[in-house]
């Protein structure tokens, strides 16, 4: 792939984006969220069509429109999020699409033909799963091994994983290691992204950097160490990225005492928040960060806990108990939870204040679009008017509108998940000086992330939950990554 | 039927901007390479396809039956517009929550016989209910307009409480009101016959002259239908209740984090619905005159028609009551122009189902994703 270039709306993802190759090598494909990694291989795969560049696979020029295509061409990818047939079985979810027939006059699914070949593809692999076996009773990582095979019934040459051991144990990463040693011995190339430096050290035999949509470098990995990886990914002072802090925590504010959720994976976790203070959520994916903003906010069932806004007790039964006391949740799919598409700005923007604007039984439109510029004047939102769709904005954008609506709330306690995924590095700086800002007005903030400089660099308190729970609180001032990472697995 | 004016930022210079909008949008296509100009007039006539093909139909129909656009036709289409447009109001709710109401038709008939077996004249020999005196026709249309919100909430809170597909919980209710018509025209000395006989004040309440046109009286229930229209124009665009039905609409989990009462929301969506069937049996029950079991038979369709014409799209979040209004209308211009063809009546619903489908096909164009 070279010079392969893709523009959103006001934002460049890829310029001059480049990646070589070699069959029966393993290559590492790294770069911050938001470098543009993903979108590079969107473009391979015809979800996105490339502006510019050309992919060229064994020497010829190839445009795919669909992963499908792709995939008959033998490029597949496995994806982080597996989407896949549940309620079918093993074989069914490889062959799909292509069911081998009993015979061309006779075109009824051949059931024997099918689970002898899926046999075979299995054990080749080394897998030790039962074709007739339901999707939905096999472990993600099982799944994922479907996955790899379907890939390989496919004859793939390229093999795309992102981010495949994001939520594996230690063993069944072991397990799929082996499967990548095999598959890599069948001289197939396979492109591995992944944020785990031992991980990539361990497997890869090539690496290439990305940072904002470029292609910075490529070498050997035998010749890079973490912190050359690290250095080539961020290519920047840590510093500069974060906006200056004047915030002051005063007192408790907010307090949560051993909350558990009906969903499992919230037990028994406590904290503390203060007024105008940032605190930050740091953990490991599926580690019940989501679950307890959601159990604070009221959209999911606690089963037992207290909690405490200003000292008297309180229950949010459901979001709108809870927006009545003070509280906001961003949440951490945009899409699915957070905007409404189809919806202007005015509309995305005041959906949770329209009381506000209501007199005499009527909304007052005039009312409503005056703070809805408000808004995009103070957050520099960048569209032409408020009666834009919110869907063709950028990610950032959209963010700065659903923070928007909720400082129409004129909150007290701010629930922030995940808020600047999906965001361009620009509108994050834009979105940590919002932060502040807020938290300077004696706000009390919970930011959730994964992105660990983001924690280190915005919040003054940084818990660390593990298995549910709060497992200890670090400084960001004196904390090291090491710290929060063991504290991150105390439950697990 | 009075323009509804839904553009809230017109002012003194609308035209003067509309003029010089109009002018730089014909400069920009102009100034456009030609494989371009192509695509865009490609574009505009698919995407306004049902009112070309409907304006079309219109003039052809105009040129060779001239008596189509006579006073009389344009009254009765005018009528026939006002007759039907509550029920699809209600319908266009549940359509921009990205529901349906299949048992629309059939409430309408249900208050249909309801309203009338309550209003027949004393003395008439098969009156369904001898002893009754009279009833105000004012009552009667609270307890039709009553009857149709029972059936409204039924429907809503299946949809809400249990995640039921409207469809499903429609097509449900659909059955169980259809049995209660025909239990409910058993009763009394009506023995399942038709109703009729219905007292002069509920038929002058409802078709009573308005007003005339050229010597043709202009029905009282036209005026009903624009009133009607206003109410809900102002509870789609001017109220908490409209505003979070779009949300709803749009998007269901993100608007339970907004706060928005989901529950309530689709409840009163349906609720509503149910009031404007019974509007439109009480109405039916008049202009008719004589109540059958299969009064409103199929009226829901034509209604989900009306509003997929009109642009209430079964994507959700979006739809204008402007568009329902137009959507009624073009329908029945159709209707009629076709009956002034002399065509096959059992071909009107071969040509009304190719219109629901053409009408979706080129609605869904927009939504689909570009890249």
């Amino acid at each position: 792939m070279t010079g392969i270039c893709k523009s959103f709306p006001g934002v460049k993802a890829l310029d001059m984006a480049e990646l070589t190759l070699m069959p029966g090598s393993v290559h590492a494909l790294m770069g911050e969220n938001g470098a543009g990694k993903s979108t590079l291989m969107k473009c391979l795969f015809g979800v996105y069509r490339r502006d510019d560049g050309s992919v060229l696979l064994s020497g010829r020029e190839v445009e795919f429109k669909s992963s499908r295509e792709a995939l008959e061409a033998g490029v597949a990818m496995v994806h982080q999020e597996l989407n896949q047939a549940l309620k079918l079985s093993v074989a069914d979810n490889i062959w799909l699409g292509r069911y081998p027939k009993i015979s061309r006059y006779f075109p009824l699914v051949d059931e024997k033909k099918m689970q002898g070949m899926t046999r075979e593809l299995l054990s080749g692999l080394g897998i030790r799963i039962s074709p007739t076996a339901k999707m939905s009773t096999l472990s993600v990582s099982e799944r994922q091994m479907v996955e790899i095979a379907k890939a390989v019934s496919y004859g793939a040459r390229v093999i795309v994983f992102d981010e495949p051991t994001s939520s594996l144990s230690e063993g069944e990463a072991q397990k799929l290691f082996g499967i990548i040693g095999k598959l890599k011995a069948d001289g197939c190339g396979i492109i591995y992204i992944s944020h785990k430096m031992a991980e990539i050290m361990r497997i890869c035999d090539t690496v290439t950097v990305m940072r904002d949509g470029r292609h910075i470098a490529t070498a050997p990995s035998s010749e890079l160490t973490t912190d050359k990886i690290i250095s080539l990914m961020v290519g920047r002072e840590l510093g500069s990225r974060f906006p200056e802090r004047k915030n002051k925590p005063g007192e408790v504010l907010f307090e949560a005492r051993g909350l558990s959720g009906v969903n499992p994976r919230l037990k028994d976790a406590t904290l503390t928040l203060r007024e105008g203070e940032i605190l930050g959520i740091a953990g490991l994916d599926g580690s019940g960060r989501t679950e307890l903003l959601e159990g604070i906010f009221g959209l999911t069932e606690l089963s037992g806990g207290e909690m405490y806004l200003s000292g008297e007790k309180i229950r949010n039964r459901n979001p709108r108990e809870a927006i009545s006391r003070g509280f906001a949740l961003l949440t951490e799919e945009r899409r699915r939870t957070g905007i409404f598409g189809i919806l202007d700005i005015r509309e995305n923007s005041t959906v949770s204040s329209l009381g506000k604007f209501t007199s005499f039984l009527f909304l007052r439109d005039s009312k409503r679009s005056e703070a809805t510029r408000e808004n995009i004047h103070a957050m520099k939102i960048k569209t032409p008017s408020e009666r834009a769709k919110i869907s063709t904005l950028s990610g950032g954008n959209q963010q700065k509108v659903i923070l928007g609506r909720w400082l129409l709330t004129d909150p007290k306690v701010l629930l922030l998940d995940e808020p600047t995924r999906g965001v361009d590095v620009g509108a994050k700086y834009e979105i940590y000086t919002l932060i502040g800002k807020l938290a300077e007005a004696g706000r009390g903030i919970i930011v959730v992330s994964s992105e660990m400089p983001e924690l280190l660099g915005i919040c003054d308190r940084i818990a660390v939950m593990s298995g549910g729970r709060i497992a200890g609180e670090v400084d960001p001032g004196r904390t090291t990554q090491e710290e929060i990472m063991t504290l991150a697995a105390k439950y697990i | 039927m009075p323009e509804i004016n839904e553009d809230r930022e017109r002012n003194d210079g609308f035209f003067v901007k509309l003029l010089s909008g109009a002018r730089e949008r014909i400069d920009g296509f102009r100034s456009l390479p030609r494989e371009d100009k192509a695509r865009r007039v490609r574009e505009f006539l698919l995407n306004n396809a049902m009112y070309i093909i409907i304006i079309t139909a219109v003039i052809i129909i105009a040129i060779i039956e001239p008596r189509f656009i006579s006073w009389a036709s344009i009254i009765n289409i005018i009528s026939l517009t006002a007759a039907k447009l509550p029920i699809a109001l209600g319908i266009g709710g549940a359509i921009v929550l990205t529901g349906t109401d299949i048992s629309a038709g059939r409430a309408v008939g249900l208050t249909a016989c309801i309203g009338a077996s309550l209003l027949q004249m004393t003395g008439y020999s098969a009156k369904m209910f001898p002893n009754l005196s009279t009833m105000p026709v004012f009552i009667v249309l609270l307890a039709v307009m009553a009857v149709g919100a029972v059936i409204g909430l039924i429907n809503g809170f299946f949809v809400a409480k249990f995640k039921l597909h409207p469809f499903i919980v429609t097509l449900s209710t659909q059955l169980i009101i259809y049995g209660a018509i025909l239990l409910y025209l058993q009763i009394g000395n009506n023995g399942g016959q038709t109703l009729s006989g219905l007292d002069s004040s509920y038929l002058d309440f409802v078709s009573g002259p308005l007003f005339r046109v050229a010597g043709i009286a202009v029905p009282r229930y036209v005026l009903f239908s624009v009133i009607i229209t206003a109410i809900m124009w102002v509870i789609w665009n001017k109220t908490t209740f409209g505003k979070n039905m779009f949300a709803v609409g749009a998007n269901e989990e993100a608007a339970n984090v907004s706060g928005v009462n989901v529950f309530k929301t689709i409840v009163l969506v349906f609720v509503l619905a149910g009031i404007m069937y019974g509007i439109t049996g009480f109405i039916e029950g008049a202009r008719i005159g004589s109540i059958a079991s299969y009064t409103g038979q199929n009226y829901e369709s034509d209604a989900i028609a009306a509003c997929v014409i009109g642009g209430v799209s079964f994507v959700g979040g979006t739809g204008k009551i402007s568009g329902i209004v137009i959507g009624v209308l073009l329908l029945q211009i159709i209707f009629v122009g076709l009956n002034f063809l002399s065509v096959d009546q059992n071909m009107l619903y071969i040509i009304k189902g190719a219109i629901i489908l053409l009408a979706c096909a080129v609605d869904m164009r927009k939504y689909l994703v570009k890249r």
